[in-house]
């Protein structure tokens, strides 16, 4: 492959991560290959920033990917030997923190004074409660509802803050709540000088980062279907890059000769993947339509990508509001042989009544029979569903207080002595503290975006 | 009337998004792609997705990939954080799409 990048007109973006706890080798192979200019680590899902707060209130240091360290650790050296810059989003809840830890943590592997910005300002929680009347977007309900239980609200900053934060000189920046596509980006507008002007531009830095951020899906993750959908060395996927023209031009690409596949096919799975209407796909930076996309393969590891186009921005921004919602508390135990299905759904009424008995608390509980109907739930029509050898019972109640939720696993693990015969290897799963989510929309104006730089010149 | 079920013609994701589920269904070929195109609908999905999510379903077209998305609200279960679900992203309730079968043309 011609290698595209630091020939003036094009940027070499490649990926570190698609989500908080992927692998971290495929990076490093990156970086050792691929002659980026920069690697973007996507690392905060819709739920993580809410639990993140809540560790940082255990520990005010803490409250970012866990991940961090062990990453930095990793890509640091090469990052400083060859000049690639980091950008991630893995500051969730304290990207502030998430910089000093991140500057520790290269000096103690020879990177020293790494010089790190610090992306603030995604943070609306205290802003929100000062406006009960905003209205969520799931619930159709006002804000005001769930207030009292509001754990965290992070408005999905754009591409404009990365661009800011690379403009300080920084080799590393570590944001919290980010849009996804907009890291990538906000690498190409710092880099080419795009502006929000440029709606051909904003589209191809767009669709880049959408391609891009659930890293190895784009390279045979998520994909392989044997016999049908094969995926070569799947063990040994490859994360991919991608060379971003000055122009708009988008090539996608991966190592030469590793593992995993990059194709046309791979392509249209994730550029559809978590969209709505195809033709208004709406990040802080425009909205998308990806309804003219083509691809056209180059090569066995490269794929041009082609039509998108992009509207201007509007006028708000998506904020993510995290609140807590009770307990979930959960038990499985299996049954083998004739009448398998028979002893569980046995198993799983007297678990039920036992729970009620004891003075157990549920707003629901959902009967699993692993197996039979536990993914695709129960079509009731028996033909669909011929009977397994094997079954696993699994029993799952929403409640409204953790001893409710701890109670609930206990009866599933009890019935290896009170159940149908031949319950075997019975599990509490534990309860765990649930933190929903749902959004709101607020006007840009509402946030405002700080940079902070350590290290380095200052 | 013979039939070909979905998983004959065309590959699919899914994705989440909330309590809503999208279902991409992209198609091998251009006989594959008229076929899902004309025969499966959203009404259709609706009906095999009916004892898992409340729907409506939104059918949206992209012929440039030769693919159908679909949009399945409440499918979820409440979404990730909240359902009592084994598979709480629904990520494989883009199986139960490639199971429906289609009449020939």
């Amino acid at each position: 492959m011609t290698p595209a990048s630091r020939n003036g007109n094009s940027v070499r973006i490649g990926v570190g991560a698609g989500m908080a706890d992927d692998r971290i080798a495929p990076g490093v192979q990156l970086l050792q290959t691929s002659e980026l200019d920069y690697l973007v680590c996507e690392c905060l899902a819709e739920r993580t920033i809410a639990r993140e707060q809540l560790n940082r209130r255990r520990a005010p240091d803490g409250g970012y990917t866990p991940m961090l360290e062990e990453r930095v650790r990793a890509f640091a050296p090469l990052c400083r030997d060859k000049g690639v810059r980091l950008v991630s989003n893995m500051g969730a809840a304290n990207p502030l923190g998430a910089a000093k830890a991140a500057r520790r943590v290269a000096a103690e592997v020879g990177v020293q004074d790494l010089r790190c910005a610090a992306v603030t300002g995604d943070d609306v929680t205290e802003l929100l409660r000062s406006h009960p009347e905003l209205r969520l977007l799931e619930a159709g309900a006002p804000l005001e509802t769930l207030l009292p239980r509001m754990a965290s609200a992070n408005a999905y900053l754009g591409a404009d803050v990365v661009r800011d934060a690379l403009a300080t000189g920084a080799e590393f920046v570590l944001t919290g709540r980010v849009a996804d596509p907009s890291l990538f980006l906000g690498v190409a507008m710092f880099h080419h000088g795009w502006s929000y002007d440029d709606l051909p531009m904003l589209a191809a830095g767009t669709m880049t980062g959408h391609l891009l951020e659930c890293s190895v899906q784009v390279t045979g993750g998520y994909f392989a279907d044997p016999g049908r959908k094969d995926v070569p060395r799947l063990a040994e996927l490859a994360y991919p890059f991608a060379d971003v023209g000055r122009d708009g031009s988008i090539v996608i690409g991966k190592p030469a000769g590793s593992g995993g596949r990059l194709d046309r096919m791979t392509c249209t799975e994730q550029a559809l993947y978590e969209i709505h209407d195809p033709a208004r796909y709406i990040t802080p930076d425009c909205v998308l339509d990806i309804t003219g996309l083509a691809f056209e393969e180059l090569g066995p590891d490269q794929v041009r990508v082609r039509g998108q186009r992009a509207s201007a921005r509007t006028d708000t921004l998506k904020v993510v509001v995290g609140y807590t919602d009770g307990w979930i508390g959960s038990g499985e135990v299996a049954y083998a042989g004739i009448n398998a299905i028979g002893r569980a759904r046995l198993a799983a009424d007297v678990v039920k009544e036992r729970f009620r008995l004891d003075g157990g608390k549920a707003d629901e509980i959902q009967v699993d029979l692993i197996g039979m109907t536990a993914l695709h739930g129960d079509t009731g029509r028996a033909q669909d569903r011929p009977e397994p050898y094997e079954v696993r019972l699994r029993v799952a109640a929403r409640c409204p207080d953790r001893k409710s939720a701890d109670l609930i696993g206990d009866h599933v693990r009890q019935l290896n002595m009170q159940g149908p015969y031949a319950a075997g290897g019975p599990v509490n799963l534990g309860a765990r503290e649930v933190i929903a989510v749902d959004a709101v929309l607020i006007p840009r104006s509402w946030v405002k975006p700080q940079v902070v730089v350590l290290g380095g010149d200052q | 009337m013979t039939s070909t079920r979905v998983h004959d013609l065309a590959h699919a994701r899914s994705g989440d998004k909330g309590n809503t589920s999208n279902v991409a269904v992209i198609a091998y070929d251009d006989a594959g792609w008229q076929r899902i195109r004309q025969h499966l609908t959203a009404e259709r999905v609706m009906a095999a997705y009916a004892h898992l999510a409340q729907g409506p379903v939104t059918r949206y077209e992209v012929p440039n990939l030769r693919a159908l998305n679909f949009v399945i609200e409440k499918a979820l279960a409440g979404g990730v954080t909240r359902s009592l679900r084994l598979d709480p992203h629904g990520k494989t309730l883009s199986a139960i799409v490639l199971g429906i079968e289609l009449p020939d043309d």
